[in-house]
């Protein structure tokens, strides 16, 4: 059986805290988000644009035999790094699940502080989007039964 | 100018000034802050915040209205300061200096009074292609209700905008000109004396963006021949949510009012109501008063410490700033005009903006990134944005060393 959301969110926890200082979590962070694939150009269109983030970020998903399956991208690479965060966590689980997640492992790692201001708005927009696709697809499955 | 200002000069002494400005004297993340956003907001002196605290002890009361003792006080203050403002820029009239929100404000004011008085269908509206959003949105939204025409001047590759191109976009229908004296994003210094003397050889009006200009060297609105010229009290060391519209007479009074309200009326009937005489008529509510009291408290600190010790002490900063930087490997300096004021916007190699501002931020150090409210200068250098470090002459070039550390330092991180 695959790992449950609050499983990953704890195995995050436990890997940042390894990290003695800011600049080893942020490479850390770094890494992350130079590992992410890039998603094709042909996806980047205006209507997958996560507004409320300073750098472009664009996030696709897709219903995968009722998992929800994330995507994502941005021009920068901490906040591709954040974002590949949020996708191990909530990627592949049902919509159910993602909705109901707090998401309380950002503020356990401790990365919400270190973000400007603007840059934790543009993680909660990336959450709040995320909901709002899992969302989404929950109410068109219920459509169809 | 004050005299008590001039007598109270000091030989300029960059510590002695930093002393003034109690948030400059602050750890960020455990590290000293060094603040290199001065473009966006500078920093207050001490002086501002005492007579802002001042006021709200002892002088506290409504302006223009009260019979009573405080409200005269309150009055005479605000007045006062209308008064000192106008030395500052030089206005011939006192009453051609009104006292907005700030820059923005003051550039919808003139936009929405003077486009609904002059423009007809087909009118051009003349801006340039270095313009902060606040210089372009509120002459869209005009043009689009006018069904008048925005013209655009160009730039170059360093950023600076040609008079020559200018003269080619002028017609017989042009009514104004708004651009503005200094850019927010690249520094540059427009040639505003050549523009306004080639405006009005056609006739036309200017009106001058001077947010980025006041806090750097001094303006005489006279000398200038500008037609209205607008700038921001937080950008100059003054409070924030104040603001200056300077406006020839003759434009002011043929000028229909913005808003409506207390203040700017003479009578008032249910049927028809006939407005206040200038500066009044452009000032409806209940006005900023603490704010314009501050302002002039900033403009006395300006003048103490002197626009010629300002303006080489950061011309000092652009120059080392400039060198230092561009010895940092894969740096790349966005405007490079040769007339500049104290910014530098730069990227370095591929790094997104954001990325390496974010690891500046942690190591102390407070810089712009992004499009800095002008997108259509980073489509026009095909660009995200920048970091953008604008110095005020609090700053040293021990900060500027520390910045081209922290660059080196970040840059390692993206590798």
């Amino acid at each position: 059986m695959s790992k449950s959301i609050s499983d990953i969110e704890q195995e995050i926890v436990e890997e940042f805290s390894l990290f003695d200082d800011w600049m080893d979590k942020y490479q850390y962070i770094i890494e992350m988000g130079q590992s992410l694939p890039t998603i094709p150009d042909t996806h980047k269109t205006e209507d997958n644009i996560v507004h409320g983030c300073q750098s472009q970020v664009w996030l696709l998903a897709d219903d995968q035999n009722g998992q929800i399956h994330y995507q994502a991208d941005s021009d920068a690479v901490i906040t591709k790094g954040l974002i590949a965060l949020l996708i191990r966590v909530l990627s592949n689980h049902p919509a159910e699940d993602i909705l109901k997640t707090d998401m309380g492992f950002v503020d356990r790692i401790g990365i919400r502080d270190h973000l400007s201001p603007n840059r934790s708005n543009g993680l909660n927009a990336m959450i709040k989007q995320m909901k709002i696709y899992a969302l989404a697809y929950q109410a068109k499955a219920q459509q169809n039964k | 100018m004050d005299i008590q200002a001039i007598t109270d000069r000091v030989p300029f002494n960059v510590e002695e000034v930093r002393k003034d400005f109690p948030a400059l004297h602050q750890e960020v993340y455990g590290k000293p802050l060094v603040y290199f956003d001065n473009a966006a907001t500078s920093q207050k002196p001490i002086q501002v915040i005492e007579r802002l605290e001042n006021y709200y002890k002892h002088h506290n009361s409504n302006v223009h209205r009260g019979v009573h003792f405080l409200s005269q006080t309150a009055t005479d203050e605000y007045e006062g300061a209308r008064k000192t403002i106008q030395q500052f820029i030089n206005a011939k009239h006192e009453h051609e200096v009104i006292y907005t929100r700030g820059t923005t404000e003051g550039i919808n004011l003139v936009a929405q009074s003077f486009g609904r008085k002059f423009f007809q269908k087909g009118d051009e509206i003349i801006i340039s292609h270095l313009e902060h959003h606040s210089n372009i949105v509120p002459w869209q939204l005009i043009a689009e209700e006018r069904e008048a025409v925005l013209k655009i001047i160009p730039i170059n590759e360093k950023g600076e905008m040609s008079v020559e191109e200018l003269e080619g976009l002028i017609t017989d229908r042009t009514r104004i000109i708004a651009t503005l004296h200094v850019s927010n994003s690249l520094g540059t210094i427009n040639p505003v004396e050549d523009i306004i003397a080639l405006a009005h050889k056609h006739d036309i009006p200017v009106l001058l963006d001077g947010a980025q200009a006041v806090p750097h060297m001094q303006v005489d609105v006279q000398a200038l021949d500008c037609d209205f010229y607008v700038f921001s009290g937080h950008k100059m060391f003054g409070p924030t949510g104040i603001g200056i519209l300077y406006g020839k007479e003759k434009w002011l009074e043929e000028m229909p009012p913005y808003m409506g309200g207390g203040d700017m009326i003479k009578v008032v009937k249910l049927d028809k109501t006939t407005f206040n005489d200038l500066p009044h008529k452009f000032e409806a509510g209940t006005p900023h008063i603490s704010g314009g009291i501050g302002l002039e408290e900033a403009v006395k600190y300006i003048w103490k410490v002197g626009y010629e010790n300002i303006s080489r002490h950061e011309h000092e900063l652009l120059i080392y700033g400039t060198e230092v930087l561009s010895g940092i490997e894969g740096l790349r300096i966005v405007g490079t005009a040769d007339q500049k004021a104290s910014v530098i916007s730069f990227l370095v190699g591929d790094i997104h903006p954001y990325d390496l501002g974010t690891i500046l931020d942690r190591l102390g150090i407070a810089i712009r990134t992004g499009h800095h409210c002008t997108q259509p200068i980073m489509d026009r250098f095909e660009i995200p944005g920048t970091m953008r470090a604008s110095f005020a002459f609090y700053n040293t070039k021990e900060e500027i060393d520390r910045l081209a550390e922290a660059i080196q330092k970040g840059r390692k991180m993206f590798e």
